[in-house]
C-alpha cells in the first residue's frame, strides 16, 4: 500500500503521457485480478493456508503456555491456575470468550494479556515492569506471555465470543475503541479504517478484512492468536494492534495500554457469535 | 534445551498415521543477523523415527527444511498401544528424543 501511494506521488511529477500509460497498465492489471485471477488466487491462497494449517506449530507455544500456566514462578513461588480470566478462579476453558471484561479486583477493564499481567503481578509477586517485560518473542528469546496466550486462547476453540460490554467502564472503553478506529493520524494520515473500513481492499496479495461487517469481524477477530509463519511465532491479538500502529506510522502501541485495551474492546464485542478458532496459522 | 517434539499416531485401518511437530529455528546460515554478521546454521541433519525397536522412518534433512517443522507419514505393522519413537540431531550435535503411543482414530 505505502509502495502504490509513493508511485502516486512519483507519477504526479512526470510528464503526461508517460503517466497515461501507466495508468492504463495499472488499470489492466487490477482488472485481471479482480475477475477470475484473483478468484484463483484467492482460492489458492486459502489451498495454501489448509495446507498449513495441518501441522500448526502455534502447537508447541500451547503446550509451553500449559506449563507456564501450571509451574510455580516469581517470588511468591505460586502458579497461575487460582488466576481469574473472568469465569472465575482457575477457569481456562471459554475465558478468552467474555475477554476484555470489567474486573473488581483491579478496577480496570483488562484483555487476555493485561489479565495476565494483573495475576502475575497479583498472585506471583511479579513487579509490573518485570511481568510485561518480554511481550513478543522473536529468535532466541522466547516469550511466555505469547505461550501463555496461545494456551488460554486454544482453551477456548469452538466456543462463541461473548463479550457483555455491558458495565459502564467497558462501554466508555467500546466508545473509545470506536472512535480510535476512524481516527485518522500519523504522517500517512491513515486510521484503522482506511485499511479495515472497506470490503476488497488488499495490502499486495493480503485480503484485508472490513471489520465494520460482521462476519469478517468475526472471522479476523476469531483466528487472532495466530503463528505467523513468516516470522516464525505465535503472535498474541496485543502484537496484531502493536504492528497495525507500526504499518500506519503511528506513535509505539504500549503493550497493554488503555488505548490497546478499548481498541480490543471494540473488536472483540463487534466479532461477538463468532467461533473461535485459535491459534491459527496466518501466512 | 529445546522443547518437546508433539507426536500424534493414530491407527487407519491397518496404516498407522504419524504427524510430529518439532520446535527448531532452523537456521540456515545464509541470513544476517542486525550487524551484518552471518547467522551460524542450525539444523537438524537426522531424524529416526522406530517402532518396536524397528526403524520405520530414517531421513537427512537439511537448512532447506522450515523453522518448526512438521512431518507426517504413514506405515504399517503395529497396533493401538505400540510406542512411536521420534529422535533428531542437528548440526551442532544437539539431539532430542520423544515417544508417543499409537492410539485408536476418536
Amino acid at each position: 500500500m505505502q509502495n502504490a501511494m509513493l508511485s502516486q506521488r512519483l507519477l504526479a511529477g512526470v510528464i503526461a503521457v508517460f503517466a497515461i500509460t501507466t495508468a492504463s497498465v495499472a488499470a489492466m492489471a487490477q482488472s485481471s485480478l479482480t475477475n477470475q485471477g484473483g478468484d484463483q488466487t484467492a482460492k489458492e491462497i486459502e489451498r495454501y493456508r489448509q495446507a498449513l494449517g495441518d501441522g500448526n506449530p502455534a502447537e508447541l507455544w500451547e503446550a509451553r503456555g500449559e506449563d507456564l500456566w501450571k509451574q510455580k514462578r516469581g517470588p511468591k513461588n505460586v502458579s497461575l491456575e487460582q488466576c481469574d480470566l473472568g469465569l472465575g478462579a482457575g477457569m481456562v476453558k471459554g475465558a478468552y470468550t467474555v475477554l476484555p471484561k470489567h474486573f473488581e479486583d483491579s478496577g480496570k477493564v483488562e484483555d487476555l494479556e493485561s489479565r495476565l499481567v494483573t495475576c502475575m503481578v497479583m498472585l506471583q509477586g511479579f513487579s509490573y515492569i518485570e511481568a510485561k517485560k518480554n511481550p513478543f518473542g522473536g529468535p532466541d528469546n522466547k516469550s511466555s506471555m505469547e505461550a501463555l496466550v496461545a494456551y488460554i486462547a486454544g482453551a477456548s476453540r469452538g466456543l462463541k465470543m461473548n463479550v457483555s460490554g455491558k458495565q459502564p467502564d467497558e462501554k466508555r472503553y467500546y466508545e473509545l475503541g470506536k472512535k480510535m478506529f476512524f481516527h485518522r493520524g500519523g504522517t500517512h494520515d491513515f486510521s484503522c479504517s482506511t485499511c479495515h473500513g472497506a470490503s476488497g481492499q488488499r495490502i499486495r496479495l493480503q485480503d484485508l478484512p472490513n471489520l465494520l461487517k460482521q462476519d469478517q469481524a468475526q472471522r479476523a477477530y476469531t483466528t487472532w492468536p495466530a503463528y505467523r509463519v513468516s516470522q516464525g511465532e505465535t503472535r498474541s491479538f496485543q502484537w496484531r494492534l502493536y504492528d497495525c500502529f507500526r504499518q500506519q506510522r503511528f506513535p509505539e502501541l504500549e503493550f497493554t495500554s488503555e488505548a490497546s485495551i478499548a481498541l480490543t474492546m471494540f473488536l472483540a464485542k463487534n466479532a461477538n457469535g463468532g467461533v473461535m478458532n485459535a491459534p491459527a496459522i496466518k501466512r | 534445551m529445546s522443547d518437546p517434539m508433539r507426536i500424534r499416531a493414530i491407527l487407519n485401518g491397518d496404516k498407522v498415521d504419524v504427524r510430529v511437530l518439532m520446535a527448531h529455528e532452523m537456521e540456515t546460515g545464509q541470513r544476517k543477523d542486525a550487524a551484518g554478521k552471518v547467522v551460524p546454521a542450525h539444523f537438524i541433519q537426522s531424524v529416526t523415527v522406530t517402532c518396536k525397536g524397528k526403524t520405520v522412518l530414517s531421513a537427512q534433512w537439511g537448512p532447506a527444511i522450515s523453522k518448526n517443522p512438521t512431518l507426517s507419514f504413514k506405515f504399517s505393522g503395529a497396533k493401538v498401544g505400540d510406542k512411536v519413537i521420534v529422535s533428531w540431531t542437528d548440526n551442532k550435535g544437539d539431539k532430542r528424543t520423544d515417544e508417543a503411543p499409537i492410539t485408536a482414530p476418536s
